[in-house]
């Protein structure tokens, strides 16, 4: 056992003191901004767990484990558990303390959301008593924590990823309600799911499973890779295969499990990963930090409304929606082009300034008297009709998903084909060293604008896309946010990698979609997210293996030969060096 | 045509108020070995710069190979022939070694975005034949079975090495090297002469190297420059430089030479 080596150490009290008033300001945080009380109106648990009880025991309770874990080779258990425990009753001072306050004096007329509805979730209903229980029970929950931490890797991990796992299927319980239904029935569904939130016996056995199947896996996971590994190059290829068809036919399939609303948040998300893998080869590939990218899935929209609108009912479009899509696309392009020739020169924050005025001129000037009469101004364009292949009319989310399904596949494969030839490498030398890469003969100019170029496209698409879509443009769906969405979901998920695009688009488009809870505090949590991602995992959620090189380099094996005039001779001499 | 593959003219380079290069004058023959030298911060790595075209110049010019190139970019100067390594290395770390003579070939390179994304035959090629020909270059400079290593993970002198085969990469008629043994022992410094002579003799690469060692310039020099404060206070071969009293008082200082002389 690693935490049994070094165990004369004396308890770190100072970091004790660090973990617990951290959990306990966050603990509080939470409470005074109102995200407490407002997620205890949504159950994850019937009556036992709401969505506000979590996220205040569960700071307790990461805080414990977090405590454990950083002590885990200093200290010994019996250490690890009794630092859990006064970390927890700490986590639960704060707390206590406002909320003594509020007994006698007017707290409220400051922070509005210490309110007695806040006193009866932390207090479980029994009055100022109650207050004297909050601290038993945040300490139990760091101990725990704690205890959670230094159980086997065996029992740790299972536990873990069920407490997650019910969690998540809790907090999601609508989603599944609304797929499973009309497989499972209103009425056996009702037995397991009451609106939204997870029957006591559901989750019960979800925890079960998700533990039993997690406990499997990190048994025998290992083996089962192995025998994969194994097999015939054949029945290995077969497999791949196997799996792949798989993955299409679902994804070929998904809008009819899903109905017409999640199909809707699909198309979302699905806009956001186009838009995601185009900002992706301007920041993630080439290293350029764009924070106007809005302006070209604005311009790709304008255009593709001034081009198919009808004018009114019964009017004529220009053109077609699918003779048009080229059009916003080249036009963003051009866009993008026009724009990056002057401002290329400059290099990082300042690039990253001029691109976000970039964006701001693009809203401003749809929002200008000037164009207004060709755009509309403030009443946008109406009447864009929806688009029409060979008889089928793409009329609704369900349809158009599978407009944005391929214009995610074409992106995927361009930035895949961009990324393993001669330019991607380019772009990597200039994100590595741009003055040595200039003196290897790439021209910076060039190259930077191809990568802001390229990146453009994918916005005009999905803009084109997202106003046929809509079938009205107004200046207002063009706002700073939308870029700060898509960076976030690249860095959340992982610069320069397809995978981490796509989960990064899920978690910060998809999820918030779902969870109308977060509405109110949905930049709230993106900054929270964006510190914690930056802190603990830089290189994003699933990171593409060159970032992560960057990122982690230095903990990797170290140059085998870090003394100047050493060894490492032993190579050239087979190789003739000498005369 | 000349024989001079570069011929500098009353090159200064001016930071401020600091001079930092004097009305220089300076010429490479063709196919020659030139080492320049001087004390810290006489102005050699100023002097690569400004041909490589980081730096452009105050006054003056510089002709290469029949081309005015001062006022150039760095990138137009590298494609026209004229490479460079550096004095504190500075290799593509997170690339692999491959990867790094692949990115120093940019200047022969052709294919174009359109051919990449359509993946066309003439662009698979031009990659399996850029492959091939970095591999070459790395068994010139004497890498083996690193192709595929991050560039950081290599030993001290084989970084060197691949900064070279990188330089190398794009075919050049100069190559600037920047103090290539610095930290090197005994060996691979002698490793590393014979590598720089036979640039030259194989593949007919004209070398203007920055150097410390003396040992190194007066073996395989044919022509020395000595810098001092921004200016040229001699040249010849390297028996001729050696003697010089101006060379050993900017070295030593005045009295030394003094001594020296005397004896």
């Amino acid at each position: 056992m690693q935490n049994q080596t070094n165990q004369t150490r004396q308890m770190d009290w100072r970091l004790v003191g660090r973990v617990g008033g951290l959990a306990g300001i966050i603990a509080l945080y939470t409470g005074a901004v109102g995200m407490v009380v407002t997620f205890d109106q949504r159950s994850l648990i019937v009556g036992w767990l709401t969505l506000g009880q979590a996220l205040l025991f569960g700071a307790v309770f990461a805080g414990g484990y977090l405590l454990a874990h950083k002590t885990a080779e200093t200290h010994s258990r019996n250490n690890q558990l009794f630092g859990g425990l006064v970390a927890g009753a700490l986590a639960g001072l704060p707390m206590t303390a406002v909320l003594l306050l509020a007994q006698y004096i007017n707290v409220r007329s400051v922070f509005v959301n210490i309110s007695p509805a806040l006193f009866n979730i932390v207090t479980l209903g029994y009055d100022t008593a109650g207050l004297g229980l909050f601290i038993g029970v945040t300490a139990v929950l760091g101990f725990l924590g704690a205890g959670v931490r230094i159980l086997p890797e065996g029992a740790r991990r299972p536990l873990l990823t069920a407490l997650i796992g019910v969690t998540l299927v809790g907090l999601l319980s609508e989603l599944f309600n609304q797929i499973l239904r009309p497989m499972l029935g209103r009425q056996l569904m009702s037995q397991l799911i009451l609106s939204n939130a997870l029957r006591p016996m559901t989750a019960l056995v979800l925890f079960v499973v998700i533990g039993g199947v997690s406990a499997l896996w990190t048994a025998k996971g290992e083996n089962v890779r192995q025998a994969i590994a194994d097999l015939p190059t054949v029945r290995r290829t077969q497999l791949t295969w196997g799996g792949r068809s798989l993955g299409i036919l679902v994804l070929l399939t998904l809008p009819l499990f899903l109905g017409v609303y999640l199909s809707e948040v699909l198309d979302n998300v699905g806009l956001f990963i186009l838009m995601g893998l185009g900002l992706n080869i301007a920041v993630g590939l080439a290293g350029l930090l764009d924070l106007g990218y809005v302006a070209n899935y604005a311009i790709g929209a304008y255009i593709m409304a001034i081009l198919t609108t009808t004018g009114g009912p019964g009017g004529e479009p220009i053109m077609s929606f699918w003779a048009a899509l080229p059009f916003s696309v080249i036009g963003a392009m051009i866009a993008g082009f026009v724009f990056a020739l002057p401002v290329l020169r400059m290099r990082g924050d300042y690039l990253a300034i001029a691109t976000l005025g970039f964006g701001e001129i693009t809203r401003i000037l749809v929002l200008s008297d000037w164009m207004s009469p060709l755009i509309g101004g403030a009443q946008g364009i109406l009447f864009i009709p929806k688009p029409d292949l060979f008889g089928f009319v793409f009329r609704g989310p369900q349809q158009f998903y599978y407009i944005i399904l391929a214009g995610c596949f074409l992106a995927v494969f361009v930035s895949w084909r961009l990324n393993n030839s001669r330019i991607g490498r380019k772009w990597m030398a200039i994100r590595e060293d741009e003055d040595v890469a200039a003196s290897m003969g790439i021209n910076l100019v060039k190259t930077k604008v191809l990568a802001f170029t390229l990146s453009a496209a994918f916005g005009g698409l999905a803009g084109g896309i997202f106003a046929a879509k809509l079938g009205t443009v107004f200046p207002q769906s063009f706002t700073l946010l939308i870029s700060i969405n898509v960076l976030s979901l690249i860095l959340v998920g992982g610069m320069g990698s397809v995978i981490g695009v796509v989960l990064g688009a899920f978690v910060l488009v998809g999820l918030p979609e779902l969870l109308r809870e977060f509405a109110e505090y949905r930049l709230l949590l993106y900054g929270a997210l964006l510190i914690v991602m930056m802190l603990v995992r830089p290189e994003g959620l699933w990171p593409s293996e060159a970032r992560a090189r960057e990122l982690h380099g230095d903990e990797e094996e170290p140059p085998l030969d870090e003394i100047p005039g050493g060894t490492g001779l032993e190579v050239e001499i087979e190789t003739g060096v000498r005369p | 045509m000349n024989d001079n593959l570069l011929t500098i003219s009353g090159a200064t380079k001016q930071f401020g108020g600091l001079t930092a290069l004097n009305s220089l004058d300076f010429t490479i023959p063709r196919n020659g070995i030139v080492s320049l030298i001087g004390p810290n911060g006489a102005g050699k790595t100023t002097f690569f710069n400004c041909i490589t075209g980081f730096y452009k110049l105050t006054t003056g010019s510089i002709e290469f190979d029949g081309r005015m190139i001062h006022n150039r970019d760095p990138d137009e100067i590298t494609c026209w022939g004229v490479t460079r390594t550096f004095q504190n290395i500075r290799l593509f770390n997170n690339m692999t070694v491959i990867e790094n003579v692949l990115v120093g070939q940019e200047p022969r390179l052709k294919s174009g975005v359109i051919g990449a994304i359509l993946g066309l035959p003439s662009v698979s090629q031009e990659d399996a034949a850029a492959d091939e020909e970095a591999r070459r270059i790395l068994r010139f400079v004497g890498l083996r079975g690193v192709g595929d290593m991050m560039a950081k993970n290599l030993p001290y002198g084989d970084q060197r090495r691949l900064e070279i085969a990188r330089a190398l990469a794009s075919k050049p008629k100069l190559i600037l090297l920047d103090e290539p043994t610095a930290g090197m022992n005994p060996r691979e410094t002698a490793e590393t002469t014979t590598l720089i002579r036979r640039i030259r003799d194989e593949r007919g690469v004209t070398v203007l190297l920055i150097e410390h060692d003396m040992k190194v310039v007066m073996g395989i020099s044919e022509k020395v420059t000595v810098l001092d404060y921004g200016q040229k206070i001699a040249e010849g071969t390297p028996a001729e430089v050696q003697s010089d009293s101006r060379v050993i008082e900017a070295y030593l200082g005045r009295g030394a030479a003094a001594t020296v002389t005397a004896a």
